[in-house]
């Protein structure tokens, strides 16, 4: 039973575990984004300050914890990686880093669009939107290193070190509104305070966040069984696949 | 919430080309990601199978 786990960290059977478990989690992400919008559109009210450009809460929290959370899971890959050397780990980082970029650039991207009607400007160098920006650059810089050193085994232990390096920043990110003064507003959710928005604003957002991390599962389990057939193409398990196994 | 008209909703206070413009380039990302992943993994569908059906009638024919 102890061992079982472990099953997993060798890629025929990764493979199998992944296509099986890739389409529940879209399809869950499917259901809870429709869920997530309909509240957020036609059940929660109009914000007394912002008017209906606070709607955007509802992708821009959710794409930017997904930016921060996906780095984390990418880096905890990297480190289980270089610690037990296992490939799998490896082509789950990898996996991950496309969606993690592609979360940083809808949360700075609707950042921008929420900031011009409530701050008056698409952008500030500031703590929080710099360190975001610097997310969006490590997420590209694991994946420009990655591909640019051919051999797998140096690209994967190389990009993994960029990875735990720049994991500095995701406090940085998090915390930079409390560290110093900045155009962006305090968390409004946290685990030590009440929430400081109405219950549904609170609910479609927290939905969308789960929409968010299930299509963020998805489709990085889709694209780790893509590396994994990349990569093996030679290994007898992929060889031994039939055409509707792929 | 109630918009009283799909033209209220679609104007959304004012704020029409922020919030549709969130909403609009995130879907747009989302789509790309699924389209690229796709392409992706029909070429490589398409090498792999090219290859393992070689080796079957290569096999077929005696020749490995």
């Amino acid at each position: 039973m102890r061992l079982k786990v472990w099953r997993y960290a060798s890629p025929p059977a990764f493979y199998r575990l992944a296509g099986n478990l890739a389409p529940w989690f879209l399809g869950l992400a499917t259901l809870l984004a429709a869920a997530g919008l309909y509240i957020g559109f036609f059940v929660a009210p109009t914000d007394f300050q912002q008017g209906e450009s606070y709607r955007i809460i509802f992708v821009h929290v959710p794409a930017a914890w997904m930016s921060m959370f996906l780095y984390i899971v990418m880096a905890f890959w990297c480190v289980i990686g270089l610690v037990f050397n296992t490939r799998s780990s490896f082509m789950m980082a990898l996996a991950l880093a496309p969606t993690g970029a592609m979360f940083t650039f809808i949360a700075l991207w609707t950042g921008a669009l929420w900031g011009k009607p409530t701050w008056g400007t698409w952008w500030v160098w500031d703590a929080r939107l710099t360190s975001e920006l610097i997310l969006l650059f490590l997420y590209i810089g694991f994946l420009s290193l990655h591909a640019a050193i051919d051999d797998t085994r140096r690209a994967d232990r190389s990009a993994a070190l960029l990875a735990l390096v720049g994991v500095i920043n995701v406090p940085i990110i998090y915390f930079s509104v409390q560290w110093w003064s900045t155009l962006h507003q305090g968390a409004s959710v946290s685990l030590t305070r009440a929430p400081t928005m109405a219950a549904t604003m609170l609910v479609g957002m927290l939905i969308m966040s789960l929409a968010a991390w299930m299509y963020a599962i998805g489709v990085s389990l889709l694209r780790v069984r893509t590396i994994m057939l990349e990569r093996e193409s030679d290994a007898d398990w992929v060889r031994e696949l039939k055409a509707e196994q792929l | 919430m109630s918009w009283g008209s799909s033209e209220a909703f679609f104007a959304m206070g004012g704020y029409a080309l922020y919030v549709w413009g969130s909403y609009s380039v995130a879907a747009a990302c989302i789509l790309t990601e699924l389209w690229l992943l796709r392409r992706r993994r029909r070429t490589l569908e398409r090498a792999l199978s090219r290859r393992n059906g070689d080796r079957g009638s290569d096999r077929a024919s005696g020749k490995t």
